[in-house]
């Protein structure tokens, strides 16, 4: 690289390897597939609060890659975002307005407002042009009253009292629209979300595994990881496979003892003088 | 362009301990060129990363982790945690966003309590924690059914060795650009055994 090597980094990005990149797809080599969340992600608003949900599918191209994963990132003790679109994205995305959050926070001494965290949301994303590819569904409660957005690539954003986003949006839409009202409680709120993922889930190939599903009251949020569990895997032989030691053939085998590393102690301070 | 070079990495957790496996090619398209490459690398005794993908990306991707990782242990005077770590090499990969490094990696160590810890990531830093296993290189669509089926919750340190050593053959006959014997590292608190797999050389 031109110049030095590891100047301390100035944030954002770094565009050092474009060229060479653009000179191998010219070459005939394929850009890599990133892997995308392939999502049904969910919102809404009911009498004390916001409940949001999502499903927990990471797809890379037809594979599965995780079928365990988080999509309901902290932003800050009152305000959750799911996330949908390009993982890397969206993950770096709501980390680096949760961290922005917390400074503002330490600055002015008061709990985040929804609306703070969608402002710094649709700056990052418009700046980027739609590149950034995180659609996510925002929500919260604070001192004005819980809220719901949803922001998509380009930096729009709307405000409603019931949000779906990502490939199964359609699916938990139309659960949502034929059963949403004002005024739900709490118990109804996440049956409905749960009602809608599962809609997602067993509709679009995208979204699959568990239902997660996060409750924010004022004062209040409770992660229900893992809240349902509609496919639990049925194929796995109780016996498993076992394999007798000594059953690959090994070439070499070079067996290391790890030292213990000799503990540093906190020795007393030296005396000012 | 993950097809340059063929390549398959595994890891895979077990009882207190975690194993981490790769193929030995290296290859040019569908010309293979060395059957000895080194794809798993160690970063601290307890800390190993496995980088499949782009060979020369691999490379220069490990020196400057290792380089990072210098200057961390010098200013903290003791090791990165995996955690850490993991967090570290995403957000070198996530800086390239728009022009990435192709690789893929695997990191796998043994953090607080010498509790095992894999993750792998996708070209732009897309973290993905697992409590199992966790395969990336071309050969991953059949490491991932190997896995899936082969993986037993808290196998003892030879039983890992075994599984995860068939795992990774089975899947690499799978597929043409990646195999030529295989190099397995089994991690425990106490010891760390490296051994190179006979596999087909075909």
């Amino acid at each position: 690289m031109a110049g030095s090597m590891e100047i301390p980094a100035k944030g954002g990005f770094n565009f050092d390897l474009c060229r060479r990149n653009a000179m191998l797809e010219k070459n005939g080599l394929k850009m890599p597939g990133f892997r995308k969340t392939g999502t049904t992600i969910v919102g809404l608003v009911f009498r004390d609060g916001v409940v949001l949900g999502a499903d927990t599918r990471a797809t890379e191209g037809p594979i599965v890659a995780d079928k365990n994963c988080e999509k309901i990132h902290f932003m800050a003790p009152n305000i959750y975002c799911c996330g949908a679109g390009t993982a890397a994205d969206t993950e770096a995305v709501t980390d680096m307005v949760s961290s922005q959050l917390q400074l503002h926070r330490y600055a002015t001494s008061r709990e985040s407002r929804v609306v703070t965290a969608l402002t710094l949301l649709k700056t990052h994303l418009f700046n980027y042009q739609g590149h950034v590819s995180a659609a996510l569904v925002l929500g919260g409660v604070d001192v004005t009253g819980p809220h719901l957005h949803t922001v998509y690539p380009h930096g729009s954003t709307d405000t409603l009292p019931f949000a779906t986003m990502g490939s199964g949006s359609l699916a938990a839409m139309s659960v949502f629209e034929s059963r949403y009202k004002e005024g739900l409680t709490r118990g109804e709120g996440i049956q409905l979300v749960a009602d809608a993922i599962c809609a997602g889930i067993f509709n679009d190939l995208g979204s699959g595994s568990n239902v997660d599903v996060c409750v924010i009251t004022k004062g209040k949020t409770e992660y229900l990881r893992t809240h349902q569990e509609p496919n639990p895997r049925t194929y796995a032989s109780s016996k498993g496979f076992s394999f007798a030691k000594g059953h690959t053939e090994v070439l070499s085998t070079k067996i290391r003892q790890l030292k213990l590393k000799p503990e540093v102690t906190e020795g007393d301070a030296m005396e000012e003088e | 362009i993950f097809e340059y070079n063929g390549s398959a990495v595994v890891a895979m957790v077990g009882k207190n301990c975690f194993a981490i496996a790769s193929d030995r090619r290296l290859g040019v398209q569908l010309q293979t060129v060395a059957t000895d490459f080194q794809r798993v690398f160690e970063i601290h005794p307890k800390l190993y990363i496995g980088l499949s993908g782009l060979a020369s990306d691999a490379q220069t991707l490990y020196q400057r982790l290792v380089f990072k990782h210098k200057l961390y242990q010098l200013r903290e005077e003791r090791d990165m945690k995996p955690e850490t770590f993991a967090s570290l090499v995403s957000a070198m990969l996530y800086e390239k966003r728009f022009g990435p490094y192709f690789c893929q990696p695997i990191i796998a160590g043994l953090g607080q309590d010498d509790v095992p810890f894999i993750c792998t990531m996708d070209c732009i830093g897309a973290k993905e924690l697992a409590k199992d296993f966790v395969v990336s290189g071309t050969a991953s669509e059949s490491l991932y059914g190997a896995c899936e089926s082969m993986y037993k919750p808290n196998m003892e340190p030879d039983e890992l060795f075994e599984t995860i050593s068939q795992a990774l053959l089975s899947s690499v006959d799978r597929d043409c650009l990646s195999g030529w014997g295989g190099y397995v590292l089994v991690v425990t608190p106490t010891e760390v055994t490296e051994r190179v797999l006979k596999g087909r050389m075909d």
